[in-house]
């Protein structure tokens, strides 16, 4: 099966480890996946405070670019998955915004039939490939880490990105115990990171970042694993300065999931892009003893 | 000489409203009932799980459960001069959570649009020039250019934080995860005809009128959440 691939302006910005790391992963994995060709910003929730229709149509010019190459769309972002699997579901939901956004997108000779299925890399590696396949690739042990795998808002609400419980999912911390990694009890996993409100609302990103990390030191967590580019960055940047959370002198990196994944699969760190965290990561995989064939 | 009324008979049965509000809740409600699907806002049961579930509930003048309350009974006007619809980070607790499946976060961000179409904000409020500047950002390159984005927003809300924000800039920047040219689509000109074309479905500002408000709560925030009540 092929993937069509929707980066997300992030992707190709600060979180350009998280686009490195799950290109290499997939391509471990032996799994196809193609750039969406001339994708556009998803909107994020900047544009829906401003302009609902608007939000909505550029948001569907992804989606009809992507019906095109007739592959599921691929969007690790948090933001980027829910507002494209937002603006399908209200698509479909709303003959009235459909019609509004159908005549927008004639305006560039673009259709969309609402025939576009988006998820998440996370799902994919659970549902399409299967924990036991990543298990039969790994190469290296990940047991030096233990994370807190955080999950974030995004892709259990509003639209769950896997069929499991939103309010505890597991598949993350299912993939990493699979991979032996010492997986820690991570009660925040789904707890907002403030978000955009780190520039707009500082104080307050800040003080929910903490509680997080907080937790994850409470925890005896060595790094936090993640999902969504916001909360990297909240996370990372936060935990770089000298206050930030419980005193603790122990630092915290927050590591993409591809990346704590790639390290299993072998893949170097420069690979990984995981020079790019701010809170350096010391913890090391280990070449996994090859077995009698 | 002044009469007054009687407190012991007060209100005839519990639950009775003063004229004046009464009056206002009810032409608020017969507005919301003529929306598709808009009686699920009568259908909150104020348990307040949308509040407890906030997690900046905490910095908010009014919490998501007040807000319900206030839009009910008429009391618009104080909800768009709100703290409240500004601080929601978009975690979508409330709405996956709300026994009664009603989408708080969108009720949320339509009241923030019609604050800004009826401009009952500061010009330099944050949320505001962070939205309006991302916004700037697609129309002109199609995508978020972070860097223009960052410089653009603190230099119009507060300067001096990009000074003290230097430190973070720098590490981001040292790490390179700072972009300094912005990343252009090829279909720009399409997709600003897409914008164009979209922008005269969405309210103009002189139409927005007091007795239309809660016309424009949008397409969706009144529809049942069918998906958040399972």
């Amino acid at each position: 099966m092929n993937y069509t691939y929707y980066p997300g302006c992030s992707l190709h910005a600060a979180a350009l480890s998280y686009d490195k790391s799950m290109l290499a992963v997939f391509k471990k994995l032996g799994v196809e996946i193609t750039e969406l060709e001339d994708w556009n910003c998803c909107g994020a929730t900047a544009y829906m405070s401003v302009k609902e229709t608007v939000a909505f149509a550029i948001s569907a010019r992804n989606l009809a670019l992507a019906e095109k190459t007739g592959d599921d769309l691929v969007a690790p972002c948090s933001a980027c998955f829910a507002v494209l699997n937002k603006t399908r579901k209200f698509l479909s939901e709303l003959p009235e915004l459909r019609e509004h956004v159908a005549s927008a997108l004639a305006e560039d000779n673009l259709e969309y039939h609402g025939k576009v299925t988006v998820r998440h890399p996370l799902e994919v590696l659970i549902n399409d490939i299967g924990i036991e396949r990543v298990v039969a690739a790994q190469t290296h042990s990940i047991s030096e880490f233990r994370p807190a795998c955080y999950y974030g808002c995004q892709i259990v609400r509003p639209e769950r990105a896997l069929e499991e419980d939103p309010e505890i999912p597991m598949s993350m911390d299912d993939l990493f115990t699979a991979l032996g990694a010492g997986v820690v009890d991570y009660p925040p996993k789904v707890s907002c990171c403030g978000g955009m409100l780190i520039a707009t609302a500082e104080e307050i990103a800040v003080k929910l970042t903490k509680e997080l990390i907080g937790w994850a030191r409470d925890r005896e967590a060595n790094c936090i694993v993640t999902v969504c580019p916001m909360c990297q960055n909240n996370l990372d940047v936060v935990a770089r300065r000298p206050e930030g959370g419980n005193g603790s002198p122990r630092p915290m990196p927050t590591l993409y999931f591809t990346q704590l994944l790639g390290l299993a699969l072998g893949c170097t760190p420069k690979e990984l892009g995981l020079e790019q965290c701010l809170v350096p990561v010391t913890m090391k995989a280990h070449a996994l003893p090859q077995e009698e064939a | 000489m002044m009469t007054f009324p009687d407190p012991m008979k007060g209100p005839s049965e519990p639950g009775v409203l003063p004229e004046t509000e009464g009056e206002l809740r009810k032409a608020f409600l017969s507005e919301v009932d003529r929306i598709p699907g808009g009686a699920l806002l009568n259908r909150c049961i104020q348990c307040g799980t949308c509040s407890g579930s906030c997690p900046v509930n905490y910095a908010m003048d009014y919490s998501p459960r007040e807000v319900i309350a206030m839009f009910r009974a008429g009391a618009i006007e104080t909800l768009l001069r709100s703290r409240t619809i500004w601080i929601c980070a978009s975690c979508y607790n409330c709405t996956a959570r709300c026994p009664s499946g009603i989408k708080i976060t969108d009720l949320l961000y339509a009241l923030k649009r019609i604050a800004i179409e009826r401009k009952v904000l500061p010009s330099k409020f944050p949320v505001y020039v962070m939205s309006e500047t991302f916004v700037d950002n697609v129309r002109r390159y199609g995508r978020n250019y972070e860097l223009r984005l960052i410089l653009r927003y603190f230099l119009r809300v507060k300067p001096l934080r990009l000074l003290s924000g230097l430190g973070d800039g720098m590490a981001l920047w040292r790490h390179g995860r700072m972009a300094l040219r912005p990343d252009k689509i090829k279909g720009l000109k399409g997709l600003r005809r897409i914008i164009a074309k979209a922008e005269t479905f969405d309210r103009p500002q002189e139409l927005v009128a007091r007795e239309k408000v809660t016309d424009a709560v949008g397409y969706h925030a009144l529809k049942p959440g069918v998906e958040a009540a399972k």
